[in-house]
């Protein structure tokens, strides 16, 4: 059987696991601490203007048009598939008039196929999105914990909870660490890697508990025999169904196009995080877990025959 | 076992049949759903209302006039399906898909709405919207049983010299620059009531009324966000998430045929039924597609997958530890059914918080994401099920091989 064939010892090795995990997420915090992430404006007030070329073009030029224009030093940079995009920030909110007259000229020069993208936002709303999402998150947890303590047990509710918000964390981590910035559609990709994040570590523990049931493990050993071998019967399902997604979410990064480039970015990283944690975070915090409990409860049985 | 043809002609038939369907009308389902600004190009914007005049309260019933004055003047621009929302406590979203020219439908919908009374010669304005009570106007039936609109002011005294100046003259009535109606004084009116008639239906006169109210009310809306996608950006985008979401289920199928073979194939018809599937339900339901909706899309594509690879996973455990083909496929999809429903058990509970909690843009995220999973449930699990069992029972795929088990992995009974 190649299940029995492929060994692996998950739980010996999960200290490692933890202080990997520790690392990342605590570097994440640091970066969030110092340096924040970069917002978009969709939470700092002030203006995008996404111009489409449509070809590869000199970025001073488009500097110099800006200039014109009397925008100081304007912050520009390139992007899109074929560097087609020019896209231009700035702190102040950009009338309409000023959207069109930067259309103007980039199209006197240019040519008519220069396309504009504009957003001005007050921050109060975006903010206010992300909040909500945040406030939902913590809902839906309270939801998941409760559904998944009714069905299994607590410990593998609030560990599953736990990976939860390791996936997020680790997600908004790396994307502050790289300063890439961070929009209402990043808020949507982190809803989407808790979705993926709950469903994936569910499968794990599922396994588990079934062969827990099973053998009624007393022992340490048994107790870690039988996660790891859950581990092994479900990693090839865990690998699969991630490199499915993965396949999904890769295509979009590679040919979706500038506007979901930083999306499908962050969904990436999030199916990794995803994978990662329900094999290596959650499953080792709750054997870690339980069987501090069954040791409390062997010495209260201790006590009683005593 | 003996092979039933029967079987394998069903399954043929059934394959063939969702095949035909999805080839003959996808086109028109795919066409039929409402695309976002980002995907189609065109303009939103959110307003904030504020009372004009201090103690001015906004609630409920002055936003739903609001946006109604909004609506009006949107078919000014003649854009077809505007999107008005309203979203408490005192913010109006306006979405105008496919607007090719954003300046224009910012400068109608931006001017806050006047409603004036004016001279029979159109030009000198007598009275305001903000003259009227507020609800002050309402549908009504004259003595003859015709529809009209009634009116009260709030200073009874400053209409009735009004209607004592003009006295048979036409006063007409308009909303910004458009004239809604050219009522005729016919008497001196001192408590400050109005009839206006006209040749209106029912309904007309309900609208004008509610018309006159939006008008009436001091509130202004002032842009405190906008997004204007140039329809050809919108295009681009579209088109290449498109070919991106081809490639990437290109690679599921290639993925799933070579590695699960028989159960492969299945899974690729499942996921090409879910995927007709929910752009049916975003068309029937109205769903707008974003380019968050395209990722909860995909991950419904995620869980398609998973739940059939779990499955799958399951029956070829059951294989490896010595069953028959028959009695693995029947244990496998049994004991993999509570994991798949666990699983998205918990993701649904999540979307739905996040339809509860949320504000608009997480809203539709979480209703893509919830048809994407009951769809997912549905095919991936039902779908899957009743497939294999007919390739299973007719008795034409009975070698190990067929589900991707090594003879040499089946241990002893």
């Amino acid at each position: 059987m190649r299940s029995v064939n492929f060994k692996f010892d998950f739980v010996g090795k999960r200290k490692l696991f933890f202080i990997l995990s520790a690392s990342i997420l605590l570097l994440g915090i640091a970066s969030l601490l110092i340096q924040g992430l970069n917002l978009g404006v969709d939470f700092v007030s002030g203006s995008r203007v996404d111009v489409s070329i449509g070809q590869e073009f000199d970025l001073e030029e488009g500097r110099a048009i800006l200039e014109k224009l009397g925008y100081e030093n304007p912050s520009i940079r390139k992007a899109g598939n074929e560097n087609e995009l020019l896209v231009f920030r700035t702190d102040e909110n950009l009338e309409v008039e000023k959207v069109n007259e930067i259309r103007d000229q980039f199209r006197e020069k240019f040519g008519e196929q220069v396309a504009v993208n504009e957003q001005t936002v007050d921050p109060i709303v975006g903010r206010e999105l992300a909040k909500n999402a945040m406030i939902s998150v913590l809902i839906a947890s309270v939801g998941i914990i409760l559904y998944v303590t009714i069905r299994f047990e607590y410990r593998f509710a609030m560990t599953a909870v736990l990976a939860l918000f390791h996936d997020a964390l680790f997600v908004i981590g790396i994307f502050s660490i790289f300063q890439w910035e961070v929009d209402l559609v990043f808020v949507a990709a982190v809803l989407t890697i808790v979705g993926y994040s709950v469903n994936d570590t569910i499968v794990v523990f599922d396994r588990i508990r079934e062969n827990i049931e099973i053998e009624q493990p007393k022992r340490w050993e048994d107790l870690k025999e039988a996660v790891n071998r859950s581990l092994q019967q479900t990693l090839v399902r865990s690998i699969n169904t991630g490199l499915t997604v993965i396949f999904a979410a890769a295509a979009l990064f590679a040919f979706g196009g500038e506007s979901i480039r930083y999306f499908s970015l962050a969904l990436l990283l999030g199916l990794f995080a995803g994978i990662y944690s329900s094999v290596f975070v959650a499953s080792q915090v709750w054997i870690t877990w339980k069987w501090k409990s069954m040791e409390r409860e062997k010495l209260k049985a201790k006590a009683v025959t005593e | 076992m003996r092979v039933r043809k029967g079987r394998i002609v069903l399954f043929s038939l059934l394959v063939i049949a969702i095949l035909a369907t999805v080839a003959a009308t996808s086109l028109d389902v795919a066409r039929g759903i409402t695309l976002g600004l980002d995907l189609q190009g065109g303009f939103e914007v959110l307003y904030q209302a504020k009372p004009l005049e201090k103690g001015q309260q906004i609630n409920e019933q002055v936003l739903s006039d609001a946006s109604r004055a909004v609506s009006e003047r949107i078919d000014v621009l003649g854009v077809t399906e505007p999107q008005i929302t309203v979203e408490e406590p005192d913010r109006i979203r306006v979405q105008l898909a496919g607007v090719d020219d954003p300046d224009r439908a910012r400068e109608v919908l931006g001017t806050p709405a006047v409603l004036t009374f004016r001279a029979p010669d159109g030009e000198e304005v007598l009275m305001r919207g903000t003259d009227l009570s507020p609800g002050g106007a309402r549908q009504d039936y004259d003595e003859n049983g015709r529809p009209v609109v009634s009116v009260r002011f709030k200073d009874a005294n400053k209409f009735a010299d009004l209607t004592r100046e003009y006295l048979n003259q036409p006063v007409p009535i308009y909303l910004d620059d458009n004239e809604l109606s050219a009522p005729v004084i016919r008497n001196i009116i001192s408590d400050g009531r109005a009839q206006i008639s006209g040749n209106f239906t029912a309904e007309e006169a309900q609208e004008l009324a509610e018309l006159l109210n939006a008008g009436a009310l001091p509130v202004e809306l002032s842009e405190i966000q906008s997004f204007a996608v140039d329809s050809s950006l919108g295009a681009v985008s579209l088109q290449q998430s498109l070919v991106a979401g081809l490639y990437g289920i290109a690679i599921i199928f290639i993925f799933m045929i070579g590695y699960y073979r028989l159960p492969g194939l299945v899974a690729v018809i499942t996921l090409i039924t879910y995927g007709y599937l929910v752009l049916l339900t975003f068309n029937l339901l109205n769903v707008t597609l974003t380019l968050p909706g395209i990722a909860a899309f995909i991950l419904g594509v995620g869980m398609a997958v998973d739940a059939n690879i779990i499955m799958y996973e399951r029956i070829k455990d059951e294989m490896r530890l010595g069953k028959s083909v028959t009695s693995a496929n029947k244990s496998g999809s049994r004991r993999s059914f509570l994991t798949i429903f666990d699983a998205n058990v918990t993701t649904i509970l999540a979307a739905a918080v996040l339809f509860y909690f949320g504000t608009a843009g997480v809203r539709g995220f979480a209703v893509a994401l919830i048809v994407g999973i009951v769809v997912s449930f549905l095919t991936a699990v039902a779908l899957s099920r009743l497939l294999m069992n007919l390739l299973v029972r007719s008795g034409l795929f009975r070698k190990p091989g067929w589900y991707a088990v090594k003879e040499d992995e089946i241990g002893e009974l």
